[in-house]
């Protein structure tokens, strides 16, 4: 057996190594891609999104835009204040409802009621949206988002659970109206 | 000393380091090189330097989890012995860290440093500049505080803004379907592990391939950058004329590296840490969040792009700019280094500073943002009250009482958002005032739904009230004539 064959079987059987390592790591690969992407799977597959409870319906007097927070229903033990949501409730006439997000539209910051204007201001940009959450002024693409609610035995429901963004399921159902009475 | 030395040769005889840590301590720099222009990169690493001993120092105390972050940067503040200072360091490191590696990279650009060969120490350079930024921005993630965490919502904004992917991404980028621990656990590794295993990375490629190609020489007016023949110009400089590295060069980066130490120490014990700012409790909507110096410019951008082109910008503009960079020694690989003949170069970087300065500065003072306060808190100027009628001052009490001042200041108090009232009534007539009040227009939202007719008579009449004694106000001459001179003239009071 000459040299060279025995340098050439050396690294045939270092290739098959790398190969064989290669398809290691692409099985490897698949539960590590789907670790990383369990946010996204989650998400997909049972939803985030969930009906809640903002209190009784004494909370909200017609008329008027209460500030209501709830927990989010997918939290984990050590999230702390932040699994608690706020939310914008828009008692329109003691039957209709209008629950806002508390997440400008723009960025995402957080809006501030103000009852003497009937105007929601964003600190961060400057966007404004008149009381039914429709886009007044400033940067905002659209108007505020809005949760789906719906009221049972005397309690405001909202369906919430994901931070809206634009794309995100609270955003592209505009929630107006009752689901089920 | 000759315990020491026999030490030393004990340990050199098997790593064999000796050698190789002379030859690279002393090799050949261009004599012109030797100079305190050239000492920023050795600084954006010392700087670097301090970054990491300081945060390993907080990791033994800081808890990296949603519910407990903010309280262990309380006990870092308060109740552990110079924890405060710790933390001040890093955070001023930061800012330092920051502006080194921009100096560097303004230095490096108008001295013709990338050029041929040193393309791909440039492009490297780009990336230490991406990772320092990101290792700014999760930073000020981990300072779990209001302001990190309604900074997280705008990343998660502009996330979901993405086509196709958008919701998708939020999802990645917050852990889960809120910003909640999984997100600060998330950008704790990134933070810690991820992106500081590239700076180093990317930092020992970027010293060996100056070490490898040698430092730039300094750049001659004339002296033009050629491929076929700038690698025998270099050698010539460096063999001839050059100079060792050590000592010639290095007590200058040594002196400056000090000075960047001093001056962040000073900086930490005279201004102290950063933060944290009110607990990460989205509940507590009375807040204003504004992100670190460093991206204030990013956030006042993001004020005034227009709402059409806003998203096709946010998303691209990074993008391409990377890219600019990445190829710049692509395009401007050969000819002259001199800013003295690189007009444009010159040009690109006075524009890049006066941008990003203007808009760090607004980003300081937020113009567009309503003063949310302003309705409650800034009474009327008395002379803007004083010999007015009834109606006219039940109108100024409208005026404060529909937060018309959150936008509005009089007397260079208020919002300024929308113009100063202070001399509208010269702007415009009464029935314009009446019309930009009611359908509101040019920015402003209406106040038709908002206020009764009653209201808004008052408040339109005292806005007409708003001009410099001895100036009329505004009138509509057309109506003059169409009415008769005297009707028109004669005031509704």
């Amino acid at each position: 057996m000459s040299v060279d064959t025995v340098v050439s079987r050396r690294a045939v059987l270092a290739k098959i190594g790398l190969a064989f390592n290669f398809v290691v790591g692409a099985i490897l690969a698949v539960p590590i891609v789907r670790y990383l992407m369990s946010p996204v799977a989650r998400g997909r597959t049972g939803g985030y999104l969930d009906w809640l409870s903002l209190g009784g319906l004494d909370q909200f007097p017609a008329g008027q835009t209460r500030l209501a927070t709830y927990r989010n229903p997918v939290r984990n033990g050590w999230d702390g204040e932040t699994a608690d949501i706020p939310c914008w409730v828009r008692n329109i006439d003691g039957q209709n409802f209008q629950v806002f997000a508390i997440n400008c539209a723009h960025l995402g910051c957080p809006v501030r009621w103000f009852q003497q204007s009937n105007l929601f201001m964003c600190p961060c940009h400057g966007g404004v949206y008149y009381q039914d959450g429709s886009h007044a002024s400033g940067p905002p693409p659209r108007g505020l988002f809005q949760y789906t609610y719906k009221v049972e035995d005397g309690k405001l429901l909202i369906k919430a659970g994901e931070t809206p963004t634009t794309g995100s399921p609270t955003a592209s159902s505009k929630g107006n109206g009752p689901s089920c009475a | 000393m000759r315990l020491i030395g026999r030490i030393g040769s004990w340990f050199d005889a098997r790593l064999q380091l000796g050698g190789p840590i002379r030859e690279t301590a002393e090799h050949a720099v261009p004599r012109d090189s030797a100079s305190w222009f050239y000492v920023f990169g050795s600084a954006a690493l010392t700087a670097f330097g301090l970054q990491l001993v300081t945060g390993i120092l907080l990791a033994t105390v800081y808890v990296p989890s949603a519910g407990e972050a903010w309280n262990s940067l309380q006990v870092l503040n308060h109740d552990i012995a110079l924890g405060w200072f710790i933390r001040a360091l890093h955070g001023w490191g930061s800012n330092f860290m920051v502006a080194i590696v921009l100096i560097h990279m303004t230095q490096v650009f108008l001295f013709g440093a990338y050029k041929y060969p040193r393309e791909l120490t440039w492009m490297l350079g780009v990336m230490l500049l991406l990772v320092t930024l990101g290792m700014a921005f999760t930073g000020q993630v981990l300072r779990f505080d209001q302001d990190a965490y309604w900074g997280l919502g705008i990343g998660a904004s502009i996330a979901s803004r993405v086509p196709f992917a958008g919701p998708w991404l939020v999802n990645l980028l917050l852990g889960g379907p809120i910003i909640a621990g999984a997100t600060l656990s998330r950008f704790f590794a990134m933070h810690v592990f991820l992106i500081p295993g590239l700076l180093i990375t990317f930092v020992c490629l970027h010293v060996l391939l100056v070490l490898t190609l040698g430092v730039n020489e300094w750049p001659v007016p004339g002296r033009i950058v050629r491929r076929a023949t700038y690698l025998r110009e270099y050698h010539q400089l460096t063999h001839t004329k050059g100079v060792p590295f050590v000592p010639f060069a290095v007590w200058k980066d040594i002196l400056f590296s000090g000075f960047v130490l001093l001056s962040i120490a000073g900086c930490a014990v005279f201004f102290g840490p950063f933060g944290p700012g009110g607990p990460p409790d989205p509940t507590i909507i009375q807040t204003a969040p504004r992100p670190d110096f460093f991206f204030l410019w990013i956030y006042a951008l993001l004020a005034f792009l227009p709402p059409a082109v806003e998203t096709t910008l946010i998303l691209t503009a990074p993008v391409v700019g990377i890219a600019l960079l990445l190829l710049l020694p692509f395009f401007a690989g050969e000819g002259e280094k001199s800013w003295k003949r690189r007009p444009i170069a010159v040009f690109v970087v006075l524009l890049a500073a006066v941008t990003l300065g203007s808009f760090t500065q607004l980003g300081l003072h937020t113009p567009w943002s309503p003063v949310m306060d302003a309705w409650s808190s800034m009474p009327i100027p008395r002379e803007y009250l004083h010999g007015r009628t009834a109606l006219e001052r039940r109108g100024a009490i409208v005026f404060q009482e529909k937060q018309c001042r959150n936008c509005h200041s009089l007397d260079g108090q208020g919002g300024k958002r929308g113009p100063a009232l202070d001399q509208v009534a010269l702007r415009l007539t009464r029935d314009q005032l009446v019309r930009q009040v009611i359908q509101g227009g040019g920015n402003m939202p209406a106040y038709g739904k908002n206020l009764s007719p009653a209201e808004a008579t008052a408040v339109v009449a005292f806005l007409h009230t708003l001009h410099p004694e001895g100036q009329a106000p505004a009138r509509d001459a057309a109506q003059d004539v169409a009415l008769g001179a005297d009707q028109a003239r004669t005031p509704l009071r």
